[in-house]
C-alpha cells in the first residue's frame, strides 16, 4: 500500500489506476518490424522439413510397421493399463501429500516430524529403487500380520498373494509422489495470507477448521497448476514400473514386443506417439484448469453479481483495476506470490 | 469462573480486561515491559503510541494469539490462557483457548475477510461452524449484523468488490456475528482512503453507545476523543501516560506524549 506509483496523466484526486493507460486515443505508429525473426523462422522450417522428409524414407524407422503397431490390440491395452497407472497413483498421490502438508504445517512437533521424515525418505531416493524394493517387498515380509505384536497374529496372509505387481507399481509410484505432491500442496498453503488464519482463529475456529475451510481452499489456485504437471510426469514415469515387475503398461509392452520382432525402432515410435497422445490431452486439460483458477477472485464473480444490486449503485460492482472509479479500492491482500518451482525437478 | 458465585453486584465490578504486569518477549526482544492496566464493563478505550510500541502485541495477547512471557490477564475475570488450581498455572488445550476467543471480537488493520467467501458467508462462518447453530437462524442474524453496519445490499457481495471501507463494515459485522463481550480493534481504519476512514469509525461510535467494551489501537485523535472513556500512551513496551482522552489530548504530562501527539494531531 506504502509504494506509490508514478502518477499518469489523469492522476487527479483519484488514485492512480495500476495501469495508467489514457484510453483517450488508440496511438497510431508504425510497427517495430522483426526482419531476422522471419529469417530464422524460415531457417528452422527448411531444416525441420529436410528431417521430415529424410525421416520418411528411411528405412531404420520402418513406418508401415508403425502403422501396424499403432493400433495393434496389445498396445491398446497398455495404454489402458498405464493410464490406470497414472490415474490410481496420482488419486492416492493427492490425498496423501494434503495429509502430508497439512501434517508439515501442524502445530503437534511430532506430526511434523513424521511428515518430514516421510519426505526426507522418499524425496531422497530414486522412483526405480523404490519400485524394485516393492517388487521385492515379499522376500523382507513374507506375510502380513494383523494383531498384536509378539503375539499369534488374528489375520496372517502371504504378501505375494495380497499384492500383485499391479497393486505394487501403483504403492510404489503413489508413495513416491506423494512426497513431491506434499511440497507442492504445502507451498499452496503457504501462499495464504497469514492474516486468513489469524482472523479464522480470532473468530474460535480449531486449526482443522481454519485448514479445511479457510487456508485450503483459498491455496487451490497455486496447487493446481503444478499438479497438472505433476500429472503429465507421473504418466511418463509409469514406464519405470518394469522395476517391480510389471510388465503391461505402454514401454515394458513394445519393449516386449520388439524383443520378439527384432525391431525396436517401430515400436518405441508408437510408444512415443501414444504418450504423446496422452500428455496432449492433459496439457488441454492443464490448460483450461489453470485458466479457470488462475482468474483472481476479483473477476471470477462478477458476472453473477453484475445483476444483483437493486440500488443502481455501480461502485461495488466495477472490476478492480482500472476504472478510475473513487470509491473503488484495491484489496489490500497482496496477489499470492505465484507457483514456487520445485517438485518438478527430479 | 468465580464472580457468578458471589452475586450480580460484584460481576459488574470485574472489569472486562484486566492486565498485571503483562510481558511479552520475542527472543530476547522484549515488547512488552509490564503492561498494567484495566477496562470496565461498557467502556472505550483508546491505545495509541508510535510504531513498534507494542500495541499490536498487546491487543493480540489479550486473545491469545500471542503467548504471555510473564504476568497475567483475565477478560471477564477469567484468566486468558491457562487454567488456575491450587496456586499453579495450567496451559490450556487450544480447545478451551478457542472457546475462550469465542467471546471476543478482533477486528484487523488490513480487514482479513474470507476472499472465498462472500459477505455473508463471512459473517455466518463462524456461528455456523463454531457454534453450531442452525443455518437458517444464522443467516437471519448475519443478514440484520450487515443491515446494521450499512450493508444490506452488499450481502452476496465477495471482498474483492468492495470497498476498503465495506469490507471493514463486514469484518466488523463477522465478529459481532459471535457475540463478543470485547471488542478488539487493530487500526481498523489505517489502511482506508481518507474519505472511507469516517463510515467505518460511524459503525464503532453506534457500537460504543450500545455498551460494547471495546480496546482500540487507532490514531484517530478526534475518535478518541469523541468515543473513547480513556486514552492510554504506550511507547516502547511501557504504559507512559493514561487518562481522560480529553485531559491526556489537551495536556499531556509526559515528553514522549507530547512529543507524539504534535505529530499526530
Ligand atoms: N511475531 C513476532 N516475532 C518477532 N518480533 C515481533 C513479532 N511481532 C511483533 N514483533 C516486534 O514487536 C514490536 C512491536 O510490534 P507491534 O506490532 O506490537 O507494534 P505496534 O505498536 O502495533 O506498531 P504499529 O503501529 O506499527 O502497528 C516490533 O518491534 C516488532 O518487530
Ligand atoms: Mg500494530
Amino acid at each position: 500500500m506504502s509504494t506509490t506509483h508514478p502518477s499518469g496523466p489523469a492522476a487527479g484526486s483519484t488514485p492512480p489506476p495500476r495501469d495508467a493507460v489514457s484510453t483517450s486515443e488508440p496511438i497510431k505508429a508504425i510497427r517495430l518490424r522483426h526482419p531476422w525473426r522471419v529469417v530464422f523462422a524460415v531457417l528452422l522450417m527448411a531444416i525441420f522439413a529436410l528431417f521430415v522428409i529424410d525421416a520418411a524414407f528411411r528405412p531404420a524407422y520402418d513406418w508401415p510397421a508403425v502403422g501396424k503397431y499403432l493400433f495393434d490390440r496389445r498396445i491398446s491395452m497398455a495404454a489402458l493399463v498405464t493410464i490406470q497407472l497414472t490415474v490410481f497413483s496420482m488419486v492416492i498421490a493427492i490425498i496423501l501429500g494434503v495429509i502430508l502438508a497439512v501434517m508439515r504445517l501442524s502445530p503437534n512437533p511430532v506430526v511434523k516430524s513424521v511428515a518430514w521424515f516421510y519426505l526426507w525418505i522418499f524425496r531422497g531416493t530414486p522412483v526405480y529403487v523404490q519400485l524394485t524394493i516393492w517388487g521385492l517387498i515379499s522376500l523382507i515380509y513374507t506375510s502380513i500380520d494383523i494383531g498384536i505384536p509378539f503375539m499369534d497374529p488374528w489375520v496372517s496372509f502371504s504378501t505375494n498373494a495380497a499384492l500383485n505387481t499391479f497393486t505394487l507399481a501403483i504403492i510404489g509410484l503413489a508413495l513416491n509422489e506423494a512426497a513431491y505432491m506434499a511440497e507442492i500442496v504445502r507451498a499452496g498453503l503457504l501462499s495464504v495470507d497469514k492474516g486468513q488464519e489469524e482472523a479464522s482463529i480470532a473468530l474460535g475456529m480449531s486449526w482443522s477448521q481454519t485448514m479445511t475451510r479457510v487456508i485450503l481452499p483459498q491455496s487451490m489456485r497455486v496447487i493446481i497448476p503444478p499438479t497438472g504437471n505433476e500429472v503429465i510426469s507421473m504418466l511418463k514415469t509409469t514406464s519405470l514400473v518394469t522395476a517391480v515387475p510389471f510388465s503391461l503398461e505402454l514401454f515394458t509392452r513394445s519393449r516386449d514386443i520388439s524383443a520378439e520382432t527384432f525391431n525396436p525402432i517401430p515400436l518405441l515410435i508408437v510408444a512415443s506417439i501414444w504418450y504423446l497422445f496422452f500428455t496432449s490431452i492433459l496439457m488441454v486439460g492443464q490448460y483450461f484448469l489453470e485458466k479457470r483458477f488462475s482468474r483472481g477472485v476479483g473477476d471470477r464473480q462478477t458476472d453473477k453479481s453484475d445483476p444483483a444490486p437493486s440500488t443502481g449503485a455501480i461502485t461495488g460492482v466495477v472490476p478492480v483495476i482500472g476504472s478510475g472509479q473513487p470509491t473503488v479500492v484495491l484489496p489490500p491482500k497482496t496477489d499470492a506470490p505465484g507457483t514456487t518451482g520445485d517438485g518438478g525437478a527430479r | 469462573m468465580s464472580a457468578t458465585t458471589v452475586g450480580p453486584a460484584t460481576t459488574v465490578d470485574v472489569p472486562m480486561v484486566l492486565a498485571e504486569q503483562v510481558t511479552k518477549s520475542f527472543g530476547s526482544n522484549e515488547v512488552l515491559k509490564g503492561i498494567t492496566l484495566e477496562v470496565k464493563r461498557g467502556e472505550v478505550m483508546c491505545l495509541v503510541g508510535p510504531s513498534g510500541s507494542g500495541k499490536s502485541t498487546f491487543l493480540r495477547c489479550i486473545n491469545h494469539l500471542e503467548v504471555l512471557s510473564a504476568g497475567r490477564l483475565s477478560v471477564d475475570g477469567e484468566l486468558i490462557g491457562y487454567r488456575e488450581s491450587n496456586g499453579k498455572l495450567y496451559e490450556m488445550a487450544p480447545k478451551e483457548a478457542s472457546k475462550q476467543r469465542r467471546d471476543i471480537g478482533m477486528v484487523f488493520q488490513r480487514f482479513n475477510l474470507f476472499p472465498h467467501m462472500t459477505a455473508l458467508q463471512n459473517v455466518m462462518e463462524a456461528p455456523l461452524r463454531v457454534k453450531g447453530l442452525p443455518k437458517a437462524k444464522v443467516e437471519s442474524t448475519a443478514r440484520d449484523l450487515l443491515a446494521r453496519v450499512g450493508l444490506a445490499d452488499r450481502a452476496d457481495y465477495y471482498p474483492a468488490h468492495l470497498s476498503g471501507g465495506q469490507q471493514q463494515r463486514v469484518a466488523i459485522a463477522r465478529a459481532l456475528a459471535m457475540e463478543p463481550k470485547l471488542m478488539l480493534f487493530d487500526e481498523p481504519t489505517s489502511a482506508l482512503d481518507p474519505e472511507l476512514v469516517g463510515e467505518v469509525l460511524d459503525v464503532m461510535k453506534g457500537l460504543a453507545k450500545e455498551g460494547m467494551t471495546m480496546i482500540v489501537v487507532t490514531h484517530e485523535m478526534g475518535f478518541a476523543r469523541e468515543v473513547a472513556d480513556s486514552l492510554v500512551f504506550m511507547d516502547a513496551g511501557v504504559v507512559v501516560e493514561s487518562g481522560l482522552p480529553s485531559e491526556v489530548l489537551a495536556n499531556p504530562r509526559h515528553a514522549r506524549t507530547q512529543a507524539f501527539l504534535s505529530k499526530v494531531l
